[in-house]
C-alpha cells in the first residue's frame, strides 16, 4: 500500500507546481492586454513569460501522464467524463501557445490585436475550467455502476463555479505580482496595483470557497479526523495574507514567493481532503475511485516511483538554474532591440 | 457514424496533423545544432546565419507541434477510456517517462535558445540546442516503445481484468519499437534534408545569397543521402520484423492471399478485396516478397485467406500505402544523390531544372512519413493492441456521438485554421532569407552573463 500513497502525493505535488508555475503565466495572459498601454509594453509582459512558459506546461503534460500510469482507471474515466471541458481546455492551451509564437511574426495593428484577444481568451478560459474540474471533482462526479451521469452543463453548478472563480482570481493575482518582479518603472508599479486591487476579492471568494466546500464537499472529513492536518489549509490562508501584507511594504517578490505557497497550499488543502479518494463518487462511496482500486500494479508503480525519484530532482534542478538565467526583469529597450524576442 | 467511427477519425485528424509537424522538428533541430556547433568552432559568420535563419524555421514549425502533442495524450482517456483501463498499467509508463525525461529538456532548452543569445556563452548556446535535438529524439524513442507495444505487446500478462506489466526491459528493448524508432527518426531527417535543399534550391534558382544557399544545400544533401539509404535499410529489417510478428499486416502490405513458399514482387498489381485475390499482377520478380519477408527466398508467406475476414487489415489502403511510401523512398535515395553530386562538384546552379524538382519534392517526404503510418496503423486493424485488443473495444463507453462529432469539428475548424497560418508564416520567413544583421547576437564578451 504504501506505493500508493506515494504515487497518491506525487499526484497532488505535480498538480500543485504545475498551478504555480503555469498559474502565472495563465495570470499574464489575462492581464498583458489590461495592463500595457502600448505594444512595446504588450511585448514586455509576453516575452516576461516567453523562455518558461512551454516548460511550465510540460508539468501538466506529466500530471497526465503520471495519473495514466500509476492510477490508469482514473485517468480512464476522469479523462472521458470530463470529455467536453477537457476538449475546451485543450483547444485554449493549443491557441495560447502559438498565440506566443505567432503574435509578433507579422507587422500589423490588425494581425497583433487578433492574437492579443486569443491570448487573453485562452488564459482566461483554462483557469476558469480548472477550477470547475477540480471543484466537481472536491464535490464528487455523479457516477455508479451505470457510469457517468453528468454533463458539461452539470460541471457549471454554484460550488463548481465558485471554484473556477477562485482560480481566476487566484492567478490573476499571482500573475500580477509576477509581472511586478519581471518589469520595471511604470509598468511594474500598475502591475503591483492590480495585484493589490483584486487581493481583497481573491480573499472574498477564498473564504466563501472555504465556507462552502464544509457544505457541498467532504473534504473537511479527513481534516477533523487528524485535526493536525489543519496545517494545510492553514498554511494557505497564512501565505495568501501574507502576500497582501508584503505587497504592501513593496517586498514584491517576497510577496511572489508568498502567492507561490499560496497556489500550492490551496491545491494541497483540496488533495489532502480527498485522500484516498482520486474522485469520490456523489451518489455512492463504493464506486469512488480511490488510490487503491484504480492503481497500477505494484511492479508498474515501483518503476515509476524510480524514474520519478531519478528525473524530478534532475529536472528541478535544471529549471532552477534556467529561471536564474533569466531573473533580469525584462525591459522595453531590451525586447525591442531583440528579433528573437516575441 | 458513431462513437467508435468518430473517434477513430478524430485519432486520424489529430495524429496526423501533428506528425506534419513532428519530423522536421527531429532532423533540423540536429541540422541547426550542427550549424551552430561549426559556427563556435570556427567564428564563421555565415555558419551562425545559417543557425539563425534555419533556427527561425524550425521554431515556427516546433511551436504547432509542442501544442498539437498535448490533445494526444489526453485524448488516450477522453475517447479511448476502454484502452486506457486495459493498457494503463505497462502503456502509461512510457508515456510518463516520455515527459519526465524528454519534454521537460525539450522545453526548458528551446526557452534558453531562443531567448538566451545574449544571456548565456556562445558554447552554452550551442549546446542547448543540442540538447533540444537530443530531447526530441529521445521522446521519439518513448513514443515509440510505447506504439511499439501496442504492435508487438512484450513484457506483459493478463492478469486482474488487464494487461500488466512484468518486465519493463522486454519492452524497451522491443525489436519491433526500437526498429519503428530507428526507421522513423531518420525519415525525420529525410524531411528535415528535403525541407532545407527545397527552400535552398528556391533562393538559388533566384540567385539570392549563393553562398549561403549552396552550403546549406551541401550539408543538407549529405544529410539527405545518409538518411534516406538508412530510412531503406532500417525499414527492411523492419519489415522483417513484421513479417514474423504481424502475418496480417505484412501479407495487406504486399497484397498476398494465398499461402505460399516463394512469393514474388509484382511490380504492377491491384487487389481485389471482394474477391479475395489480386485483380492485376505484372512484372513478377520471383520470390522477392519471401526474400524482403524473411531474407529467405523460399520462406513460407502467410496468404491473408488463411485469416478470417473480420481479423485482417482493410487490404487496398495498407497496400497502396506502402507502394507509394516504398516508392518516394527510393526517389529520395536517387534525388539526394544527385544532390550531392551536384553540390559538391560546384555545378549546383547549371542545372535549374533539378532546382526546381527540388522545390516542388519538399510535401514528398511528409507525405512519405504520413503513408508509413498509415501502414503502420490502418496495417494493424482491426487491432488496437495486436492480438490483445480489438479497437472496437476499446473506446470509451461514457461518451455520446454528439460529443464526439463536436470535438472532430472543433480540432479540425482549430487545426485548419492553425495549419494555414503556419505554413504562411513559413513560406514567409523562408522567402524573406538569412538576416544579415546579427547585432544582438554578437555582443562584446564583457556584455554578456553566466
Amino acid at each position: 500500500m504504501e506505493l500508493q500513497i506515494t504515487w497518491f502525493v506525487l499526484w497532488g505535488v505535480l498538480w500543485a507546481v504545475y498551478f504555480m508555475l503555469d498559474g502565472f503565466v495563465l495570470g499574464t495572459g489575462i492581464l498583458h492586454n489590461i495592463l500595457a498601454g502600448t505594444d512595446g509594453e504588450k511585448r514586455v509582459l509576453i516575452n516576461t513569460i516567453g523562455p518558461v512558459w512551454d516548460g511550465n506546461e510540460v508539468w501538466l503534460i506529466t500530471a497526465g501522464g503520471a495519473t495514466f500510469a500509476a492510477f490508469p482507471t482514473t485517468y480512464a474515466l476522469m479523462f472521458s467524463y470530463l470529455y467536453t471541458a477537457l476538449l475546451l481546455l485543450l483547444l485554449a492551451l493549443i491557441v495560447r501557445g502559438v498565440s506566443f509564437e505567432f503574435r509578433g511574426k507579422v507587422e500589423g495593428e490588425g494581425w497583433k490585436r487578433a492574437w492579443d484577444v486569443a491570448i487573453q481568451v485562452s488564459s482566461f478560459l483554462p483557469a476558469l475550467l480548472f477550477g470547475v474540474a477540480f471543484g466537481n471533482i472536491f464535490m464528487g462526479l455523479p457516477m455508479d455502476a451505470a457510469g457517468y451521469h453528468g454533463s458539461l452543463l452539470s460541471l457549471l453548478n454554484p460550488y463548481g463555479l465558485l471554484t473556477g472563480v477562485l482560480f481566476v482570481l487566484l492567478f490573476t493575482v499571482h500573475g500580477a505580482l509576477y509581472l511586478a518582479v519581471k518589469t520595471v518603472g511604470d509598468l511594474s508599479a500598475r502591475a503591483k496595483a492590480l495585484a493589490d486591487k483584486a487581493w481583497p476579492a481573491l480573499l472574498v471568494v477564498a473564504v466563501a470557497f472555504l465556507a462552502y466546500t464544509r457544505f457541498a464537499t467532504r473534504l473537511f472529513d479527513n481534516y477533523l479526523s487528524a485535526p493536525l492536518l489543519f496545517v494545510v489549509p492553514l498554511l494557505a490562508v497564512a501565505a495568501l495574507l501574507a502576500t497582501r501584507v508584503l505587497s504592501a511594504r513593496g517586498a514584491t517578490l517576497a510577496a511572489f514567493a508568498a502567492s507561490c505557497v499560496t497556489v500550492l497550499m490551496v491545491v494541497a488543502t483540496g488533495v489532502t481532503g480527498l485522500f484516498p479518494n482520486l474522485i469520490p463518487s456523489s451518489l455512492d462511496p463504493n464506486f469512488s475511485l480511490t488510490i487503491y482500486n484504480s492503481s497500477s500494479s505494484p511492479y508498474t508503480l515501483k518503476l515509476m516511483t524510480i524514474v520519478a525519484f531519478i528525473f524530478v530532482p534532475i529536472v528541478i534542478a535544471y529549471k532552477i538554474w534556467v529561471y536564474r538565467i533569466f531573473r533580469a526583469p525584462v525591459t522595453e529597450a531590451e525586447v525591442l532591440g531583440d528579433k528573437n524576442a516575441y | 457514424m458513431d462513437v467508435l467511427f468518430m473517434s477513430r477519425l478524430q485519432f486520424a485528424v489529430t495524429s496526423m496533423f501533428h506528425f506534419i509537424f513532428v519530423p522536421l522538428t527531429l532532423g533540423l533541430s540536429i541540422l541547426t545544432a550542427f550549424m551552430e556547433t561549426r559556427y563556435v568552432l570556427s567564428g564563421d559568420e555565415t555558419w551562425l546565419k545559417m543557425a539563425k535563419f534555419w533556427g527561425k524555421l524550425f521554431l515556427i514549425n516546433f511551436a504547432l507541434g509542442v501544442v498539437t502533442g498535448i490533445t494526444l495524450e489526453f485524448q488516450f482517456g477522453m475517447n479511448w477510456a476502454e484502452y486506457s483501463k486495459y493498457v494503463g498499467d505497462i502503456f502509461g509508463a512510457p508515456l510518463a517517462i516520455e515527459a519526465t525525461v524528454a519534454f521537460f529538456m525539450e522545453s526548458v532548452f528551446i526557452g534558453v535558445w531562443i531567448f538566451g543569445w545574449n544571456k548565456v556563452s556562445k558554447t552554452f548556446h550551442a549546446v542547448s540546442i543540442w540538447l533540444v535535438a537530443i530531447a526530441t529524439n529521445l521522446s521519439a524513442l518513448w513514443i515509440l516503445l510505447a506504439n511499439g507495444w501496442m504492435q508487438h505487446p512484450v513484457g506483459y500478462v493478463l492478469r486482474n481484468g488487464r494487461a500488466e506489466m512484468v518486465d519493463f526491459l522486454a519492452m524497451v528493448t522491443n525489436p519491433y519499437g526500437l526498429l519503428k524508432f530507428g526507421h522513423q527518426i531518420v525519415s525525420g531527417y529525410t524531411v528535415a534534408a528535403f525541407f532545407v535543399m527545397g527552400i535552398s534550391a528556391w533562393h538559388l534558382l533566384r540567385k539570392n545569397q549563393p553562398d549561403f544557399f549552396t552550403r546549406s544545400f551541401k550539408l543538407a544533401a549529405v544529410f539527405g543521402l545518409v538518411s534516406a539509404i538508412l530510412v531503406g535499410v532500417i525499414g527492411d529489417f523492419h519489415a522483417v520484423e513484421v513479417a514474423k510478428t504481424q502475418p496480417t499486416k505484412f501479407a495487406a502490405m504486399e497484397s498476398v492471399w494465398e499461402t505460399r513458399k516463394g512469393v514474388g514482387l509484382n511490380l504492377i498489381l491491384l487487389p481485389d478485396e471482394k474477391r479475395e485475390c489480386n485483380a492485376i499482377e505484372r512484372l513478377c520478380i520471383p520470390n522477392m516478397v519471401s526474400l524482403l519477408a524473411f531474407h529467405e527466398p523460399s520462406a513460407e508467406i502467410k496468404g491473408l485467406k488463411d485469416f478470417p475476414r473480420e481479423l485482417r487489415p482493410p487490404v487496398m489502403l495498407t497496400y497502396l500505402s506502402f507502394r507509394a511510401m516504398v516508392g518516394l523512398g527510393t526517389l529520395f535515395i536517387l534525388l539526394s544523390l544527385v544532390g550531392v553530386f551536384l553540390s559538391r562538384t560546384g555545378r549546383l546552379q547549371n542545372f535549374p531544372l533539378f532546382l526546381k524538382v527540388l522545390v516542388y519534392a519538399i510535401p514528398l517526404p511528409y507525405i512519405a512519413n504520413q503513408l508509413g503510418w498509415v501502414v503502420a496503423e490502418v496495417g494493424r486493424q482491426p487491432w488496437i493492441v495486436y492480438g490483445v485488443l480489438k479497437t472496437s473495444d476499446a473506446v470509451s463507453r461514457s461518451i455520446t456521438t454528439a460529443q464526439v462529432v463536436g470535438s472532430l469539428a472543433g480540432f479540425t475548424l482549430l487545426y485548419g485554421f492553425l495549419g494555414v497560418v503556419d505554413i504562411y508564416l513559413l513560406i514567409k520567413y523562408a522567402r524573406k532569407g538569412p538576416d544579415d544583421d546579427l547585432s544582438g547576437i554578437i555582443k562584446p564578451v564583457s556584455a554578456r552573463r553566466v
